[in-house]
């Protein structure tokens, strides 16, 4: 007998059927079509409700400086099927959404080659924007300070919010401020730190990374975060309904953001000729971390600049429809200088910047929005989850962007791909993702980052392929055919190609010897 | 025309069918085709794993063995795409360019150069889901891949709807990869099995008899995941159908 379990895993069955369904009866239409707007629309995936929730399946094992086993986590995703079905199934349904968008603006294509010139034509003068940027945000009266890596950008925020004996301070999701190890430095130095945005605050409760740059707990199901909730603000743990929990975090919270001593939010764009930057949200949460307290700093990494205002509509337009299939994120913030009476801080990091700017085949990497949208469509990704890469940047753009960090530790990245392409065709702002992660394979071979075994595997493969008489002795037999192909791919002597596959039926004779015996006549 | 034939070693090793398919198909066009005996393969395990070096001696030999003809045809996309595309680990000499523009897959070739408008022998009264492999989608751009913003447009569907007969199926999630990426079907076996049950479930909830592409890799890998988890589903390359295989 099947257990509902095995219906959804082997079965093919989807956990939410109406995620296809044509006509949606809760959906708001108008104009005839379904009307998205960003994650709110999106239908709650759950697991049957007589079932024991599914353990949530924990990321990459992280050992110090090792190469992470991207593909050993990926396995112990696949392996809790409630979830990886979970998982596939909602950022497939945003890259449906996405694609919708797409086909609603003609000049779509035009738009990521705009996108793609603006950025480019920025990084190419980066330093002078960047002086232009800190110019006019210092005449709005903005304190400007610039961080060479992560622990010089903690440091300085440290010595702001010590200047102004804040001890607490609520922020808005930045995905440079994971890169800095900003929460764990500030909790040594005696900080209470404060996640705004849903998503993170789930994560931080859980002491566990964002697992996407735009959806930080899509990894998660609600029973997860029932979970979590119960063990860290005191809900009932057998409760997961999505308004309950999301009521107890806001009763939770909303006293620690209101008494907060200072906020922080990140960037998604600075503008050079006006010295603003632009940040969007659909929780409005960086607006309280921003405005709330009197003390507002924002960390912006020195890639997001933009040379002008006008410029920021062309990102506008591409950024929610490429990350979520919304028109527009809910809140688009522009924040120019400090309100009367508050001080606001600027922080522009490199942290590895300059370095990857320096680098022929990678520099482009740095045009990237963050939007997730390569995330989404990656099929990789959708079934390994994002803490299977044990990385800042997870999916597609962290296998590119990973490795400039430590080549070491992320070596294994570049590998976690099939090359299919999706993601450099959902790109935004045309990075060519997959061919950096194929020229990343080649960089770190020829640093000697990948293991031994696979470098002798390859190497007698390379010599065997280039010897016809070698490799006709090698596959003259069917069953010799077997042992090498497609296994003389196999660096580790074990079966990986028949353990979750049936292995190619031999057939009576190779092509060769049949063309020797059917058109032998011509050679 | 005098065409050498590229048979990739796991088409020699494994589907000498589509081998066989391939040449009878361009000669029913009165083409003279001609497969060296010397050939081995065009170096791309190597080199898509990173170890470009190692895989000078394969595409040395490839050279070897494919200069002097007008086009150079294999029943591969990826083979064709690491030849055109890649094929770099040795010096760019004019014989290797030469070699490397003249290097064409099947379909781009009975539809871009051939111009072939009728296969009056070819039957196939099946219902069929059509896989683009990733190669041949978006590095040969056979056809319009979903994410681009594109008319539409599909060499393979061209030349398969000239074929008698023949009832196309559509999966829900046309052009999303089948996991089987050359190395990285051992090195990430288990994603890119999932990846395989996945797609071959999606084809058969759409109502395929057969899965049809122009890579037989693809095809290998979603076989053996089809007969892992019992999905009952034929698969044939789109060079028999169109040589007139009758099933």
């Amino acid at each position: 007998m099947t257990t509902a379990r095995e219906k959804i895993v082997d079965g093919g069955a989807m956990l939410h059927p109406e995620l296809r369904a044509e006509h949606d009866p809760d959906a708001i239409l108008r104009d005839g079509r379904r009307l998205d707007h960003a994650e709110g629309v999106s239908k709650p995936l759950r697991p049957p409700p007589d079932l024991q929730p599914e353990p949530q399946p924990r990321g990459a094992r992280v050992h110090g400086n090792r190469p992470v086993d991207q593909a050993e986590a990926a396995a112990r995703f696949i392996a809790a099927p409630e979830h990886e079905k979970m998982h596939d199934e909602r950022l497939w349904d945003l890259r449906q959404k996405r694609d919708r968008e797409m086909h609603g603006i003609p000049e779509w294509e035009e738009l990521r080659s705009l996108a793609s010139a603006i950025k480019e034509h920025t990084l190419s003068r980066l330093d002078e924007y960047l002086d232009q940027f800190e110019t006019n945000a210092r005449s709005n009266g903005v304190h400007v300070h610039w961080a060479r890596d992560g622990a010089e950008h903690n440091q300085i925020v440290h010595a702001i919010l010590r200047e102004h004996g804040a001890t607490s301070l609520i922020k808005s999701k930045s995905m440079l401020t994971e890169e800095c190890g900003f929460r764990p430095y500030m909790a040594s130095v005696g900080v209470e730190v404060i996640e705004t945005d849903l998503g993170e605050r789930i994560q931080q409760l859980d002491n566990e990374d964002p697992s996407h740059v735009v959806v930080p707990a899509v990894h998660k199901l609600r029973t997860d975060v029932a979970q979590v909730f119960s063990r860290t603000i005191g809900t009932d743990p057998g409760n997961s309904d999505v308004h309950y929990l999301a009521e107890a975090q806001r009763e939770a919270t909303r006293p620690l953001i209101l008494k907060a001593d200072a906020g922080m939010t990140g960037c998604n764009f600075a503008v050079a000729e006006t010295g603003s930057f632009v940040v969007c949200t659909n929780e409005g949460n960086a607006d309280l971390s921003a405005n709330v307290p009197k003390l507002h700093i924002a960390s912006i990494g020195i890639e997001k600049i933009i040379p002008r205002l006008g410029h920021l509509a062309v990102f506008i337009r591409l950024l929610s429809r490429s990350a979520l299939g919304s028109p527009i994120t809910q809140y688009t913030s522009h924040f120019r200088g400090p309100r009367r009476g508050g001080e606001m801080h600027v922080v522009l990091v490199d942290n590895g910047r300059s370095e990857r700017l320096g680098m022929e085949e990678f520099w482009t990497s740095l045009k990237c929005i963050r939007c997730g949208a390569c995330m989404n469509t990656c099929p990789v990704y959708r079934r390994s989850g994002g803490l299977s890469y044990g990385a800042t940047y997870s999916g597609p753009i962290g296998l590119i962007i990973d490795p400039t960090f430590n080549a070491r530790k992320y070596s294994n990245l570049p590998f976690a791909s099939s090359l299919n392409g999706s993601c450099s065709n959902v790109c935004p702002v045309k990075i060519n993702i997959h061919e950096q992660i194929y020229a990343w394979r080649r960089v770190l071979v020829e640093r000697h980052e990948t293991p031994l075994a696979k470098k002798a595997a390859m190497s007698v493969a390379g010599a065997l392929l280039s010897r016809p008489d070698a490799y006709r002795a090698a596959i003259a037999a069917a069953e010799t055919a077997l042992a090498h192909l497609p296994r003389f791919v196999i660096y580790n002597g074990l079966n990986a190609w028949g353990k979750h596959r049936e292995t190619p039926h031999p057939p009576k004779q190779t092509f060769h010897s049949w063309y020797r015996e059917n058109r032998g006549a011509k050679q | 025309m005098r065409i050498g034939l590229f048979i990739p070693c796991y088409i020699d090793a494994f589907f000498p069918k589509v081998g066989i398919a391939t040449l009878e198909l361009l000669e029913r066009f009165g083409h003279e085709v001609v497969y060296p005996l010397d050939q081995t393969c065009c170096g791309q395990p190597m080199a898509n794993s990173g170890f470009n070096a190692d895989a000078a001696g394969a595409e040395a030999l490839f050279v070897q063995n494919f200069s002097g003809f007008d086009y150079i045809v294999a029943p591969s996309g990826s083979c064709v795409h690491h030849v055109r595309d890649n094929f770099d680990a040795i010096e760019q000499t004019d014989a290797v360019t030469e070699v490397r523009a003249r290097t064409y897959e099947l379909v781009e070739f009975l539809h871009d150069i051939l111009k072939v408008d009728a296969f009056p022998w070819a039957k196939f009264p099946h219902r069929v889901g059509l896989h683009n492999s990733c190669g041949t989608l978006r590095q040969l751009k056979h056809a319009t891949p979903s994410e681009l913003h594109e008319p539409f447009f599909s060499k393979p569907m061209d030349l398969l709807s000239k074929v008698e007969g023949i009832e196309f199926v559509h999966p829900s999630r046309p052009d999303e990869c089948c996991g089987f990426g050359g190395t990285f079907s051992v090195f990430e076996e288990v994603v890119s099995s999932k990846m395989g049950y996945d797609k071959v479930r999606d084809h058969a909830q759409a109502g395929a008899e057969y899965i049809v592409s122009a890579d037989s890799s693809c095809l290998m890998h979603q076989q053996g995941c089809a007969e892992r988890i019992g999905v009952p589903m034929k698969f044939i390359h789109i060079a028999e159908i169109l040589n007139g295989a009758s099933a």
